[in-house]
């Protein structure tokens, strides 16, 4: 396991008192826990800081980290053999105990008042929260999401350990950005009969390079060229659910937004969202010659200002 | 085999039993975020409260800010009404760049 410094993680010299420590958490906790704040990295650092508190608060605990001595963070390291025993940690084979998938931060849960229960009270599972991206598509049709974590769990002895956990969790059509899921009793094991902890997806939809979603909307941006603008024109346009063809009135400006109904998407409960093909005008870089002359004719003949509106000589 | 998945819309009810078990809040803790208006009550029967599981998300949240940052109940109605006005106003900046040709 790789050791973690407690006290640079809270900025505190490693003689600070109880009160120090907690001050210090609670200015950390406040600027970087991640339902405030969205500041890059600001999840992990809030992580470190929490198990630092976590293990630093408890005297016993305390006391168990210090022992472990001062080690440059990061470096691979495994506790002394007697050391668990040393300080207290019981439960089941605490005399010869492994560190085998154990994390660092995962250590001190033997001691201190929760880990002397360990081996006869009960523990919940712990509930994990987990993050999944997917695409625009798989909202769509739907998808099985298969999710391999590594969790911690109670062993036997009542310290947790990192154990796999394979997920595989059906997402009907229908998710949005945003969306949440829960699956029960996926979380961590509990401990000596307590429940079992759940899992939470919180579901995030890709960029994709046509689609833009919101909600169960969807945006799409439909090129037209001058003259099918002006004239009208049937154009093909891409939906999730395969092409339609989209009828664009005479006289359509850039900006308009087209609705093509129920083709964003689907609901849960039944219905779709709408996809919107958003007009954008667009000439070739370079016309050719005849075209050069049409537009020039164009010029002469129209009596179309379409800056009439700022009025005076700008107009 | 795919594992039992709930989704925390509205279409799904839930009780204040199950909302102390998943959330982590005690029933007096939930029923005083109630009070302050952070958690919407979708139908009260006398004392049986239900509600959209929508609010299940904002209930650990509750739970996570009152562990984590040591808040009370009444700094976490503060925390969970901007929080809620945060994510409205990031869901219109959404809705109006998904509006944005070319964004």
């Amino acid at each position: 396991m790789k050791y973690a410094d407690y006290y640079a993680a809270l900025g505190v010299e490693r003689t600070a008192s109880p009160d120090e420590i907690k001050k210090a958490y609670r200015k950390l906790a406040q600027k970087y826990h991640p339902d405030v704040s969205k500041e890059a990295g600001a999840e992990d650092r809030f992580k470190e800081v929490a198990e630092a508190y976590q293990t630093l608060k408890d005297p016993e605990k305390r006391a168990a980290y210090d022992a472990l001595g001062q080690r440059p963070p990061g470096e691979e390291f495994r506790p002394p053999p007697d050391w668990a025993r040393q300080h207290g940690a019981t439960g089941n084979g605490a005399e010869n105990f492994s560190f085998d998938d154990v994390d660092f931060g995962d250590l001190f849960e033997r001691f201190g008042a929760r880990g002397r229960r360990g081996g006869r009270g009960q523990l919940p599972g712990q509930d994990f929260e987990v993050p999944v991206e997917i695409s625009i598509e798989d909202a769509f049709r739907g998808t099985t999401l298969e999710l391999n974590l590594s969790l911690p769990e109670y062993d036997s002895s009542g310290q947790l350990r990192r154990v796999p956990h394979a997920v595989k969790a059906r997402v009907a059509p229908g998710a949005v950005d945003g969306q949440r899921l829960r699956l029960p009793g996926k979380g961590g094991k509990g401990f000596n009969g307590g429940r079992d902890g759940d899992l939470y997806l919180d579901i995030s939809l890709k960029a994709h390079p046509l689609y833009r979603a919101t909600d169960h909307d969807l945006y799409l941006d439909l090129p037209l060229a001058p003259w099918e603008a002006a004239l009208g024109a049937t154009v093909e346009v891409p939906t999730l659910g395969g092409a339609v063809k989209l009828k664009v009135p005479a006289g359509t400006s850039a900006g308009q937004k087209l609705r093509l109904s129920g083709r964003g998407l689907p609901k849960p409960r039944g219905g779709a969202g709408d996809q919107f093909a958003v007009v954008q005008i667009v000439v070739p870089a370079r016309a050719s010659d005849a075209e050069q002359k049409l537009y020039e004719q164009l010029r002469e003949q129209s009596q179309f200002n379409p800056r009439q509106h700022f009025g005076g000589e700008g107009a | 085999m795919t594992d039992e998945v709930l989704w925390l819309d509205e279409h799904r009810v839930v009780s204040l039993a199950e909302l102390v078990e998943v959330s982590g809040l005690s029933e007096n803790e939930l029923l005083e975020l109630v009070q302050v208006g952070v958690l919407p009550v979708r139908e009260a029967r006398g004392a049986a409260y239900t509600f959209s599981a929508r609010v299940v998300t904002v209930a650990r949240t509750a739970c996570r800010l009152r562990d984590d940052l040591e808040l009370d109940t009444r700094g976490l109605g503060v925390a969970l009404r901007l929080l809620e006005r945060v994510s409205e106003l990031e869901s219109e900046i959404t809705r109006l760049r998904a509006q944005l040709p070319g964004s």
